[in-house]
């Protein structure tokens, strides 16, 4: 009997792949995300929510039009949870209570011009989320430092239904709750003359800002939350340790150093480490895949440059929070990082000779 | 025994519990056998038989020739019907020269050579002469002929014979069952391999999701001081040779260089097996254990298969196909090759026949890469391989090069654990056959200039000879002298690779 089977050979091997996808990746980092961003949509209220919503469904929205622009499957591709990750982060790194059209422009910025201009998802040199927050900063500071106090749903004085629509989508911020950020204040104060010991004593303790009860963006507060999304993260193995270690390394050495030599005018390690959104970029924005390199060993490099870089911005540069900054600057250099990372083939010294054939002694 | 890492690699499904429980089974001798030429790596044996010739069991119907080669014994008794074409088992299905046997179902054997008497005090020469005179070959896949790499003792100083039983390839269970059911001759067989080597120690390789075979082999070497049997980690790909000598020694076989250099040589246990067979009782390679199983099989199972036998044959042996498979595939799922027919004959590699389902191989359509870097972290070869298909995608093999495409040995991790499901190990494949082609070329275009270079030389000799004589006005006898030792020998091209 001959079963004849010369229809199906379609590819080569291997016959057996991992249960790996993309999807599950994006969707795990989603779910990942999801307790500190329920967290911080009850914190800040209906305008935060709206403000999310409309983020994320632009950066969808956005993504369609730029697939279907480029005659490429929109639907499989949406179904990679791309976009949506993407709306996400750049929403946890808005103002909550920012207006709508922060939302939509940040996410042609960040879908448009940072993703789809260089080639679509794989593609693109500079983290999108982060270049959308970007733009939005340079262009809109005033809004976009625009931080308000904890409102949390439902309690007295949080902004009802209504209210959110004419914060949100009206444009009527309330003058009555604006608040600084931790690392806003401090800053401020400083170019006042006033140090840091003395202005860091009025903002909120290290623990309320771990827990997240405190001025910020959706991601900045509730450091606790976004470091067991992280961790989860890392138990998933979707991403290593060596992104996330070495840029809280390197904010918190940089700090601590520094703080050391003078505390009047440089906040602590473990102050640098908590507040702004550290623990954001570290677990959830440093370690896009796209945007960092592959090799640990440049991971690594990647993850300290970040940090360093974190801390320089944050100390002596004109914004207050250096985390975007950061990361795109060390976007950039991710390419030649990966090239001068490269592992050592089996059998081969670094330059790619073979090894010497060396005679063990018995 | 202390072990050492080995970098990267995975952690397939296994789904060896198909037939890991299921004893060796001999299948009966097929009606007709398909005997190809080659079924090895190296040169096409050369046909002994004629159609119409009456044959034995084990007599030899074609013989090595060159210096890598290896004879093809006949499977059985029977009919010589035709030396012809017949599609090879390849993923080109490209015909290929091969003995046609028709079985007389009498399965007689013939005359075999006498059992080597005491092997321990045979001269290495009469053990070697005799694995080549049976035909065998490497039995884990590679399918080199093993004679040769027995002779390696002759050059090198060797200190172990690794045997290498780790089966790392998903679904396989031959050599697991080999190992549980046929531990003494093994053990004889790799006693007698390093007595031939002059090797003091053999080191038995299982990886440790096999614990009876470990345990059987345990027992079976304790006699044997000079015998190591060793757990190693379930981490594919750890059958790779270069790998498996790297977690037992510590050592790193430089590229370019056989782990013999560091004096180690490796052996698949069934090899080792037919080793045993042909000292002992003079019986050549006819038959080997395969492990035929895969969801769209009925009846997984272990055969001991005779070679030549049609793959059709072999599958309906063990009940046919319960749903229609996606890929039948020829060894394990991760370096095995698929089937373009089931009308191709079972060879002294195959270590296995997976029909496997669509569910089984979870291969999906290829999307964008989004440089999650696993296929850096899981590089058994320390390599790039996003790096690498970058460069092939855009035919730029030259910078694949320059990147090592070339020391990738497609164990498939790359691809087994990429989530945009790229075929990354098909780009290696095709950026090795490319470059390989292009080295052929130039050393051609090398060849021809030697020759060209030599004529040159050899015409300007006679012309000086032609004035030499001229000026002596002498009788030109002694002419021709220079000429011939102008020759030119071709360039040697290929280099030797033992064992991928």
């Amino acid at each position: 009997m001959s079963i004849s089977i010369a229809s199906i050979i379609k590819k080569s091997g291997p016959f057996a792949h991992s249960s790996n996808s993309v999807q599950k990746t994006m969707f795990t980092v989603l779910l990942a995300l999801a307790p500190a961003t329920v967290f911080n949509l009850y914190l800040f209220g209906w305008p935060a929510i709206m403000l999310f919503t409309v983020t994320v469904g632009s950066c969808v929205a956005i993504e369609a039009g730029c697939l279907a622009l480029a005659d490429r499957p929109v639907k499989a591709a949406l179904g990679d949870y791309s976009a949506i990750l993407t709306g996400w982060l750049m929403a946890m790194s808005l103002p909550p209570w920012a207006p709508w059209w922060i939302g939509v422009m940040a996410a042609v910025f960040a879908i448009a011009l940072a993703k789809h201009s260089f080639g679509g998802i794989g593609q693109n040199v500079f983290n999108p989320a982060m270049v959308g927050r970007t733009v939005m900063l340079i262009s809109f500071p005033v809004v976009m430092t625009a931080w308000v106090a904890p409102h949390p749903l439902f309690s007295a004085g949080a902004p009802g239904l209504m209210d959110a629509i004419a914060i949100t989508f009206g444009g009527h911020m309330p003058d009555t709750v604006s608040a600084a950020s931790a690392l806003g204040y401090v800053k401020t104060e400083l170019s006042r003359g006033i140090p840091v010991t003395e202005s860091i004593a009025k903002v909120p303790d290290l623990m309320d800002m771990v827990l997240g009860y405190r001025a910020g963006s959706l991601g900045e507060t509730s450091a606790v939350l976004i470091l067991a999304g992280g961790l989860f993260l890392m138990f998933k193995r979707i991403i290593s340790w060596h992104i996330p270690l070495s840029v809280m390394g390197g904010v918190f050495l940089m700090g601590a150093i520094f703080h050391a030599v003078d505390p009047a005018r440089y906040a602590s390690g473990m102050f640098h480490l908590v507040s702004g959104a550290t623990f954001l970029g570290a677990f959830f924005i440093a370690t896009d895949y796209v945007t960092s390199p592959v090799t640990k060993k440049g991971q690594l490099i990647f993850g300290l440059g970040c940090g360093v870089l974190i801390w320089l911005i944050r100390t002596f540069a004109g914004y207050p929070e250096g985390v975007a900054f950061a990361v795109l600057l060390m976007n950039g250099l991710a390419p030649i990082i990966d090239q001068y990372t490269r592992p050592r083939a089996f059998g081969r010294n670094s330059k790619g000779e073979p090894l010497p054939l060396v005679k063990e002694k018995p | 025994m202390k072990l050492f890492p080995i970098l990267g690699g995975i952690h397939p499904d296994y789904r060896k519990e198909r037939t890991s429980e299921k004893a060796i089974v001999a299948m009966p001798m097929p009606a007709t056998l398909y005997i190809p030429l080659q079924q090895h790596i190296g040169a096409p044996a050369e046909v002994l038989v004629a159609e119409g010739d009456l044959v034995r069991k084990g007599q030899m119907i074609a013989r090595n020739q060159g210096t890598v080669s290896a004879s093809q014994h006949a499977p059985t008794s029977g009919r010589i019907k035709a030396v012809t074409e017949v599609a090879a088992p390849h993923p080109s299905g490209l015909p290929q020269m091969t003995i046609v046997l028709e079985s007389d179902g009498k399965d007689e054997w013939a005359d075999l050579p006498e059992p080597i008497a005491d092997p321990f005090t045979a001269d290495m020469h009469t053990i070697n002469d005799r694995v080549a005179q049976s035909g065998i070959v490497g039995m884990g896949g590679a399918a080199f002929p093993s004679a040769i790499k027995l002779n390696l003792g002759e050059q090198k100083k060797l200190e172990i014979l690794l045997l290498n039983g780790a089966e790392c390839e998903p679904y396989l269970t031959c050599d697991d069952r080999v190992m549980r059911e046929y531990p003494d001759e093994i053990i004889d067989g790799a006693r007698i391999m390093a007595h031939a080597l002059g090797t003091p120690r053999i080191v038995i390789a299982i990886e440790q999701n096999k614990p009876q075979a470990i345990g059987i082999m345990t027992k079976a070497a304790s006699a044997f001081p000079e015998i190591r049997v060793v757990g190693v980690p379930v981490q594919y790909p750890m059958g790779s040779e270069r790998h498996l000598v790297q977690a037992i020694t510590g050592r790193e076989t430089p590229a370019r260089k056989l782990t013999a250099d560091l004096g180690v040589v490796v052996h698949n246990v069934s090899t080792t097996r037919a080793v045993h067979h042909a000292v002992r009782f003079g019986r050549p390679l006819v038959a080997r254990v395969v492990t035929v199983s895969g969801g769209a099989i009925r009846e997984p199972n272990n055969v001991l298969t005779p070679i030549g036998t049609l793959v059709s044959d072999l599958v309906e042996f063990c009940g046919g196909f319960a749903v229609r498979p996606e890929s039948v595939v020829n060894g394990g799922p991760m370096m095995g090759q698929p089937l373009p027919s089931l009308d191709v004959p079972v060879v002294k590699g195959t270590s296995g026949i997976l029909a496997l389902t669509a569910e089984e191989i979870n291969d999906s359509q290829t999307s964008s890469c989004i440089r999650c870097g696993n296929c850096v972290t899981v590089c058994p070869c320390g390599l790039s391989p996003i790096d690498m298909a970058s460069f092939i995608r855009k035919d730029k093999l030259d910078g694949a090069a320059k990147l090592g495409v070339m020391d990738c040995f497609s164990c498939g991790s790359c691809s087994w654990v990429c989530p945009s499901h790229i075929p990354l190990v098909h780009y290696f494949n095709y950026a090795k056959g490319a470059l390989n082609d292009l080295e052929r070329e130039r050393s051609k275009g090398d060849r021809v200039k030697i020759f060209v270079e030599s004529r040159t030389v050899r015409l300007e000799r006679a012309a000086e000879a032609k004035r030499a004589t001229l000026a002596a006005r002498k009788p030109a006898s002694d002419n021709a002298a220079p000429g011939n030792a102008a020759e030119a020998k071709p360039a040697p091209t290929t280099e030797e690779k033992a064992n991928a």
